[in-house]
Order: C-alpha cells, then structure tokens, then sequence
C-alpha cells in the first residue's frame, strides 16, 4: 500500500472531473431541485415533507455515486487505462482508495449543499443532529460506490451500467421503507429488505431524523460499513491483475 | 550488445477466446536488443506482449523476463508497456497523464517533460487528450510507458499512423535507447519497420516462424524484402 499512489489517483479523478463542469452542475443542482420539488409538491401536507425529506438528503449521494463510480471503472476496463495500471507496480487497494477519498469528497459537497439548502431555505426540521445526516450520506455514498465498483465488472457497455441503476438500485428504494414503512409490507417483501444494504442506511437515516441516536442506529451504521467493505473487497477481486 | 537474456519462453501456450493465441511458442529476446515482433494481425503479437507484461493468463509453458516468472510483482516497476490502443485519460491534458503516471510510478516531475519533449508533444501538453489525433494520442501512450525508465520497454505497434519523419524520429529514440541498456520489444505488421531492429521474431497464427537478425533472414529466404521473405517463410509453413 502507498499513500502517494492513492492520493496521486484522487487527484487525478478530480482533474477528470474538473472537465467536465456539466456533470458537477448536474450533480450539485439536480438534488437541490428535486429536495425542492419535494417541498412544494407536499406544501399542503407538510408530514409527508417530514418524513421523507431527511432520508432523501441521505440517499441522493447513494444513488449518484452508484452512477457515477459504474460509469467509471467501465471507462478505465475499457479504454485500457486499467491494464495499464495493472502491470504497473501499484496496489489495487491504492487505486480503490484514491476513487474512495475522490468519490467520498464530492459526496461530502454533495450532501452539505442540499442539506444547506434543505434545513437552511426550506425549512426542513430534524430532531437530530444536522451534521450527522451529512455523514450517513457520505457513509452512503461510500456503499454506492463500493457496489458501483462491483456491478461494473459485469457491465460490458456504458448502457448495461446504466441499467444496473433500475436493476439495483431501484428495488431497495421501494423496500428500504421510504415509501411504505416496512412493517406494513407482505412479509415477503419485509424479509427481502432485510438483505438489502439500502433498508440500514435508510433506517439510520430516519433514526436521526427523529433523534434516536441509539444503538440500532449504531447497528444500522456498522451494516452499512460492513458491506461496503465486503463490495470493496469482491470488487478488488474484479480487478484482475491477469485476464484470460 | 550483450548476451544476457531479456525474455525467455519455453513452449508458451496461450488460450484467448477459445483457440490457440500462442501455440509451443519458444523464443528469447537479448537484453539491450531491439527486437521485432512481426506478423500479420491475428498472429498472437499482442497476447506475447500481454503475457510477459503479466497481463495474460497463461495456459502452460514457461515466460520468464529477467529470470522470475512473468507477471511477478518484482517485475512491474521493470516493465514499461504500451498496449496497442492508447490507454490513457482522454479527458485529461497530455501533462496531467503524465503527471498521474509519473506520481503512481514515483518518477520525477522532471522526468514528465522529458518525456514529453523525446515523443515530440512540447506544443500538445497542456491540451486534452481526447482533442488530439489519433498519431498524437499514440505518442501520449508511449509517453506513459516511457515515463518509468524501465529497463524493458514493450511496444505494441507505436509508429501506427505516424507520418515517415516521426517514424523515422521514434526509431532513432528506440535505437538509442537499446544503446544505453533498455530492451525493446516492438510490434508491428509493416515488415518495412524490420530493418530497425537488431532481431526479429516472425509469427503466425500464434506459432514462431522464424528468428533471426534482418539481414539472416534476407539471406535465408532468399528475398530482397522481408515482406517477401515473411510470404515465402508462410508458403513454406503451409507446406
């Protein structure tokens, strides 16, 4: 492991990024706008607002890092810049690192504009600690890039990692408890959710946004981490060093 | 010149996509040498260079590059290579490729403008890559395998769609370079390029059909040029 290496990939993901300011307006203003759609389409009953507002501002960088990180790795599998790296003398963790303090870092800008502009212009409430529902979302957005990280080693084209956005990402939206709590599914669907790493970091969020800071939130908080790493590392196992 | 082996394969067998890439290959490449690695497309030019950069999943045989095994970690900090479409960052200027490849490798910030000044890109560095031609962008990715120093340079098809004066200036740079000590293993299906090189490895549907300096060969199949040559050695193996 070295720490020049990682640190020399982080800077060069954000030199990539910097090139493209259309991405980053788009990622710095399409979770404001939705944030704020939300808040006029629920004007006239703000319970709803509430209830949904504070996991939102969590999952959005979840979801945009899943995105992103797919879209990624598929270029350097692609384009030969991962075979290029892979017979130079650099560790995999390094690169995985370099993509983490990167991805994690917009994450972070990410979720303290919205959460700016959500507590700050739109009168969102939360019980709990503002700062901590910054950090669920960059826990979260770790988890989507760690899982982003491992689908893309099964996507061949750019419109195969789009679709794995649906294909992943969508289910544990619907089952995570967002939309219905997750006591009123059909038992089926319950159990299935509790397989999905989405159920924990949305229960961690909502937790907050109540103000349980109790030990189920630090439970949900260790899952999360948890199978972050267990992606990171099967995801390190898709970079192959040799390949058929 | 010196006798000391660079690579040495015995009897590499390469399975890529179902069928033989690399059939029995035996062959070695001398250190300090620059050696040709010629043959049609589809001759398994690519899949040797892949396996002793350590990319290629071998199926039996031995490569050995610098006495270890290919692929052995010891041997990437050696090993410069240049895969045949330019691998590098094409939404990143030609200096910021650079820079990054230079950092992973621990070279010297000094060390990136020389390498851009050696592959002619002084008034490209600071544009992006993705706006260059496509001669240029190949000169970006040469760059980048330059960048390490290596001891063994792998080249796959790096004068592709240069016009003559840059061919001519790359083979000038890899001659000097084999001069001072570097291996280089370069591929290239214009058998015109030949005549660069100290020692040429021929091959054909993933099989050695023959070794030798350029003038050997010459004389050995009887042929003025060594497109000639490489067709009367291909008759001569269907036989």
């Amino acid at each position: 492991m070295s720490p020049s290496a990682a640190w020399a990939t982080a800077l060069r993901v954000f030199a990539q990024l910097r090139r493209d300011p259309r991405t980053i307006a788009l990622l710095m203003i399409v979770p404001v706008a939705l944030v704020t759609l939300l808040k006029y389409m629920f004007i006239d009953s703000p319970g709803v607002f509430e209830r949904i507002g504070v996991p939102l501002l969590g999952l959005f960088p979840f979801i945009a890092m899943f995105l992103i990180t797919s879209i990624t790795m598929l270029r350097e599998r692609t384009t030969g810049t991962l075979e290029r790296l892979m017979a130079m003398p650099v560790a995999k963790i390094d690169l995985l690192l370099g993509y983490g303090i990167a991805f994690a870092t917009v994450a972070a800008i990410q979720a303290t504009l919205v959460s700016l502009v959500a507590f700050g212009l739109l009168d969102l409430h939360t019980s709990g600690p503002r700062w901590l529902v910054v950090f669920l979302a960059v826990t979260n957005a770790v988890l989507g890039m760690a899982l982003g990280l491992l689908l893309s080693a099964f996507a061949r084209t750019e419109f195969q990692a789009v679709q794995f956005m649906p294909a992943f990402v969508f289910p544990q939206i619907l089952l995570c408890g967002l939309i219905v709590p997750r006591d009123q599914m059909a038992q089926l669907l319950e159990i299935a959710g509790a397989f999905l790493p989405l159920t924990y970091a949305y229960d961690a969020l909502q937790r907050v946004g109540h103000d349980v800071i109790d030990a189920r939130l630090a439970l949900d908080v260790a899952i999360v981490l948890a199978v972050t790493l267990v992606a990171l590392a099967l995801g390190a196992a898709t970079l192959r060093r040799q390949t058929p | 010149m010196s006798t000391e082996l660079a690579v040495v394969s015995e009897r590499l067998q390469v399975v890529r996509g179902g069928r033989k890439a690399l059939d029995d290959l035996s062959a070695t490449i001398l250190a300090g040498t620059v050696t040709g690695l010629l043959g049609p497309s589809g001759s398994g030019k690519s899949t040797l260079m892949r396996a002793i950069v350590g990319v290629q999943v071998i199926r039996s045989g031995s490569l050995r590059v610098f006495g270890l095994q290919a692929g052995s970690p010891a041997l990437r900090p050696r090993i410069g290579y240049m895969t045949q479409a330019p691998s590098v960052y094409g939404d990143l200027t030609v200096a910021e490729n650079l820079r990054y490849f230079a950092r992973v490798l621990r070279a010297s910030a000094k060390r990136v403008d020389e390498v851009i000044d050696a592959v002619g890109l002084e008034a490209e560095r600071d544009r992006v890559v993705d706006r260059l031609s496509g001669g240029q962008r190949a000169r970006v990715s040469l760059a980048a395998a330059l960048v390490g120093e290596p001891e063994l340079l792998v080249l796959d098809e790096p004068t592709v769609g240069l016009d003559p004066v840059l061919r001519r200036d790359l083979w000038a740079m890899f001659t000097e370079l084999a001069g001072q000590g570097t291996t280089l293993l370069v591929s290239s299906h214009v058998m015109d390029e030949a005549r660069h090189c100290d020692e040429l490895l021929l091959l054909h549907e993933g099989r050695l059909l023959a070794t030798g300096s350029p003038d050997e060969l010459r004389r050995r199949t009887g042929a003025d040029d060594l497109d000639d040559g490489f067709l009367r050695l291909v008759e001569g193996a269907r036989r």
